[in-house]
């Protein structure tokens, strides 16, 4: 009798922004291939793939987590959103087009490649912990890199919308 | 400025939004590799392990047999299709480098060398393939430090150019020697700045589509050089220009990084071509570390000689530093050095000068032109000897920065070296910054900590900057890169503005500056100019963005050619009401009377009639509603730009720790377009400098292997450990354009390093310890105090 030869791929059920999605994934794909290449989301960045840059930051059951350091059928049977779907995300989803008014009127982003995964980080720390001080923001935004802006828009993008959230 | 760039409601000078921010604000960017045309193929690397080999045999058989592999390409197969490039400039006297192909062909001389070229359906298969490549090493002695790299023992890397000499220039004026015979003083130190890279968070990436069927070659490339990519892909792969088109679509990042000629990116090309299939080349992080050009790795030792009062009689400097085994392409790796041995001291009254800067081969990665292109490196020099020199005389830094300027009326004023200083604002930009950041009373907070143990340092760095570069950077040297820049615009038929701009965007805001800039010269609101970038077949000829020029250069073209489409405009108006030019005026989008501001005709109307009506054009009477104007800086070699930093931090004595208190700064880069624009970027150009300052380094073993070549070991500064940099202007246009701009883009960084390095030597001085190797590390402040071995 023959060794059984490992799957070399599975079959994953999951909802992305919303929509059920079936696929039959190469068990050795990462999250943000198949966001990217199978399903065409290519709004979430790969800019590492060790985990150490955020670019690839996308929301799993609810938590962020970096898309390049989990594979396609860890995400089998769940729930997530990328930068596509964030803005149809209930309570998430406001914070989101907050975010991303303050980002765009304080330019807090340059060339734009952190920016999906920036938004989906920051929306984590308003909805959490919208009272966060400027260097409890600064420590929050840490796992995202960004090359351009020196960051400081970006944080006043972050504490603008903590304030508006903590007066509403 | 033009009557319609003054005009009160112009947007010049507002700090508005960027327009196209809001598509990657939603993720709708479109970076490279977003794209995946049908039929494309993906390439994988194979990269010498070595830092110096000789391939013994190279078998891809097995490689080649393997699932989904379509092609492999190895050294020689790319060089069958791809003339080989050499790195000089020929106005740097005495410049070498040695014959470099994409692909290595018998012998690799940098760990992370392409090798070869795995093209298959997914890049998981190409890499895949890679592990099955049969490949024989034999490793040869590599040349790892540059302080021994001329020596006699050491092997030439190059044997044909008889030494690991790139080039050595010299700078001299005055007499050095007497300088320092005279001197009540001498400064002497020796500053070594760490070999760094860029870190772009998109990596380099291209896509190439060669369409067999009508000869066409589509490259999408991460560039901020779609001209010089297209000049060098035609020329290097024997193809007619008019059948290569190079587009750059949204580009994460650059930083001069992605203007240098890549073997891996020509390989893929070289795929394409070969394949008559697109294929795409996307460079991992781990590839990127040793695959992307490095910039800095410079030793200078300095001297200034001071007279009693403090008066610079003469500065001395010989810097040396290591590039890659070859000199870049198609820019050379020589523009650091020819910054450096410009640029020590240059603000300042510096007497007798005299600059050598040595570049010597290496077996590391390539080398050359990185955001502020050795300006750092000067400033460094210049900044912690002024620091020094005034410890010695026992005067405050400020005063001595003050006392020794070069004095406003003695611009413009040029340099040994040759590059002319138009115009500085020094003065005015110390007295601003000392009253941002209120230094008498930091100084006063200073002296009181330390009575209490807490010791804190402020470091002032002024710097100078090069920007607007004529064609003496490169065209002068017999490289292909234009120096000048074109837009094009043209009045839409329901009287909006389509500006096609040569300048490319990497999230500086080059769009947004033609848009303001258009805008406002023709009177239109700014939402109704699109503007187009990045692309060779549908934007004029010009010279993309590095050196600071995007908006000094390009920035003129459009604001003549809004002059010029304002000008026909009215012109025709004019003639339709068979009245004067004068008369009338252009305000929101609609021809008014000049005087009266009474509406006569809207823009629409104007383009309607010119366009679908020319029933109601006189017969003799033709409007030239699309028009061209370009520009080129030829006053100077550039237009500086100057200004001052300041940084206040504090030093923890025990563990060696820096933490970053306050950073400020005030830049003199001419007429602002959009403030918005100009200040973050100088906060990243900052972050950039302190980068470099406390964490940025590659780090090489002696046997030439990078031993920190991921994001987990080589360090990015976080939002956590930068502090909030406030930014302030001194304004000082240039003349030798219209709009005044000069550039904003490289300032912060080459002052942020120096301002770091000074205030912590500020903060270690009562302590007897000092540092001047980059980047400053716990470990390097802890030695200094001696509290390590």
């Amino acid at each position: 009798m023959s060794t059984p030869q490992p799957a070399t791929t599975l079959e994953i059920t999951l909802t992305v922004n919303g929509e059920r999605v079936a696929r039959r994934v190469p068990v050795r794909q990462n999250l943000a291939d198949f966001l990217r290449d199978t399903l065409g989301l290519t709004g979430t960045h790969v800019g590492c793939e060790h985990g150490v840059c955020g670019a690839c930051t996308v929301r799993v059951d609810g938590a962020i987590v970096r898309a390049c350091l989990m594979l396609a059928v860890q995400a089998d049977g769940a729930t997530v959103v990328t930068i596509e779907g964030a803005a149809d995300d209930g309570a998430y989803g406001n914070v989101i087009a907050d975010l991303r008014r303050e980002f765009h009127q304080r330019n807090a982003l340059q060339c734009g490649f952190c920016t999906p995964a920036m938004l989906l980080t920051a929306a984590e720390l308003v909805v959490r912990h919208p009272q966060a001080t400027r260097d409890e923001i600064r420590a929050h935004l840490s796992g995202n890199y960004c090359r351009c802006t020196g960051y400081q828009s970006i944080v006043d993008a972050v504490a603008a919308v903590c304030r508006a959230s903590t007066n509403s | 400025m033009s009557s319609g760039a003054a005009r009160a409601k112009s947007p010049i000078g507002a700090a508005l939004p960027r327009t196209n921010a809001l598509r990657l604000l939603s993720g709708r960017g479109q970076y490279v590799d977003d794209l995946n045309p049908p039929r494309l193929l993906h390439a994988a690397v194979l990269r010498s392990p070595y830092a110096h080999a000789r391939i013994r045999r190279l078998d891809v058989t097995a490689a080649a047999a393997a699932p989904g592999v379509a092609r492999i390409l190895t050294g020689r197969d790319v060089a069958a299709v791809c003339d080989p490039y050499v790195g000089v400039l020929q106005h740097v006297p005495g410049m070498q480098s040695a014959p470099q192909w994409p692909l290595a062909i018998e012998r690799a001389c940098w760990q992370g060398e392409p090798v070869a070229l795995v093209v298959a359906a997914t890049r998981a298969e190409a890499e895949d393939a890679l592990a099955l490549m049969d490949i024989d090493w034999e490793e040869l002695p590599a040349v790892t430090d540059a302080e021994t790299a001329l020596n006699d023992e050491t092997p030439v890397i190059h044997p044909q150019l008889g030494s690991n000499l790139c080039f050595e220039r010299v700078v001299a004026a005055g007499d050095v020697a007497s300088a320092f015979a005279q001197a009540a003083h001498v400064i002497t130190a020796e500053f070594n700045t760490s070999r760094h890279t860029a870190v772009t968070l998109e990596p380099r990436t291209i896509l190439a589509d060669f369409n067999a069927a009508d000869g066409q070659l589509t490259v999408w490339h991460s560039t901020q050089v779609p001209y010089m990519m297209q000049w060098i892909i035609a020329h290097h792969f024997r193809l007619p220009e008019t059948q290569v088109r190079v587009i750059a679509p949204d580009v994460g990042g650059s930083f001069g990084m992605k203007i240098h000629i890549y073997g891996d990116e020509m390989a893929a090309v070289a795929a394409s071509l070969l394949l008559g299939r697109p294929v795409k080349f996307v460079a991992d992080r781990l590839e990127s570390f040793v695959g992307d050009f490095h910039a800095r790795g410079h030793r200078v030792r300095a001297r200034m000689a001071l007279s009693k009062k403090g008066d610079i009689l003469g500065v001395e400097v010989d810097d040396l530093y290591g590039i890659g085994a070859y000199s870049g392409y198609p820019r050379g790796s020589a523009n650091e050095g020819l910054q450096v041995s410009n640029l020590v001291c240059a603000a300042y009254r510096r007497g007798a000068y005299h600059a050598v800067s040595r570049a010597v081969f290496q077996n590391k990665a390539m080398y050359g032109q990185y955001r502020a292109v050795g300006h750092p490196v000067a400033c460094l020099v210049s900044e912690g000897l002024m620091d020094l020199g005034a410890v010695q005389l026992g005067i405050d830094p400020a005063e001595f920065r003050r006392r020794n300027y070069i004095a406003p009326e003695s611009y413009p004023l040029q340099l040994a070296g040759g590059p002319v200083l138009e115009q500085l604002s020094q003065h005015e930009a110390l007295e601003k910054l000392l009253d941002l950041m209120n230094y008498s009373g930091l100084r006063a907070e200073q002296t009181r900590l330390r009575q209490q143990g807490v010791h804190r340092g402020i470091g002032l760095a002024s710097f100078i900057e090069n920007s607007n570069p004529s064609a003496a950077t490169y065209g002068q040297g017999g490289v292909s890169i234009a120096s000048q820049d074109s837009c094009t615009l043209k009045l839409t038929a329901t009287g909006g503005i389509v500006a096609a701009s040569s300048i490319t965007e990497c999230g500086q805001g080059g769009y947004a500056v033609i848009q303001q800039v258009v805008a406002g010269v023709c009177g239109v609101p700014f939402e109704r100019v699109k503007v187009v970038l990045g692309d060779t077949e549908t934007t004029p000829m010009g010279g993309g963005v590095w050196g600071s020029r995007g908006t000094g250069i390009c920035g003129e073209a459009a604001l003549q050619a809004g002059k010029a489409l304002r000008a026909n405009i009215l012109a025709f108006v004019a003639r339709i009401k068979e009245s004067e030019t004068s008369l009338f005026d252009i305000v929101d989008g609609n021809v008014v009377d000049a005087k009266s501001g009474t509406a006569v005709m809207t823009l629409e109307a104007v383009a309607r009639t010119a366009y679908f009506r020319t029933d109601q054009v006189p017969k003799d009477y033709q409007p030239e509603l699309t028009v061209t104007r370009s520009y080129a800086q030829k006053t100077y070699n550039g237009a500086y730009t100057n200004g001052i930093q300041a940084s206040y931090l504090e030093v923890d004595t025990d563990t060696g720790f820096v933490k970053l208190l306050a950073h400020w700064v005030i830049d003199d880069c001419g007429t602002i377009i959009n403030p918005l624009l100009v200040d973050e970027q100088i906060r990243g150009a900052c972050v950039q400098g302190i980068g470099a300052a406390l964490f940025e380094q590659c780090l090489y073993s002696a046997e030439g292997q990078l031993l920190n070549g991921s994001l987990m070991d080589y360090l990015v500064p976080m939002a956590g450990e930068m502090p909030d940099i406030v930014v302030g202007h001194t304004c000082t246009p240039t003349r030798t354009s219209e709009l005044g701009a000069k550039g904003a883009g490289e300032a912060g960084t080459a002052g942020a390093s120096a301002a770091v390095l000074n205030a912590i030597n500020d903060a270690l001085r009562p302590l007897g310890g000092a540092v001047f190797s980059l980047p400053v590390t716990p470990e390097s402040i802890l030695r200094a105090l001696q509290r390590l071995p």
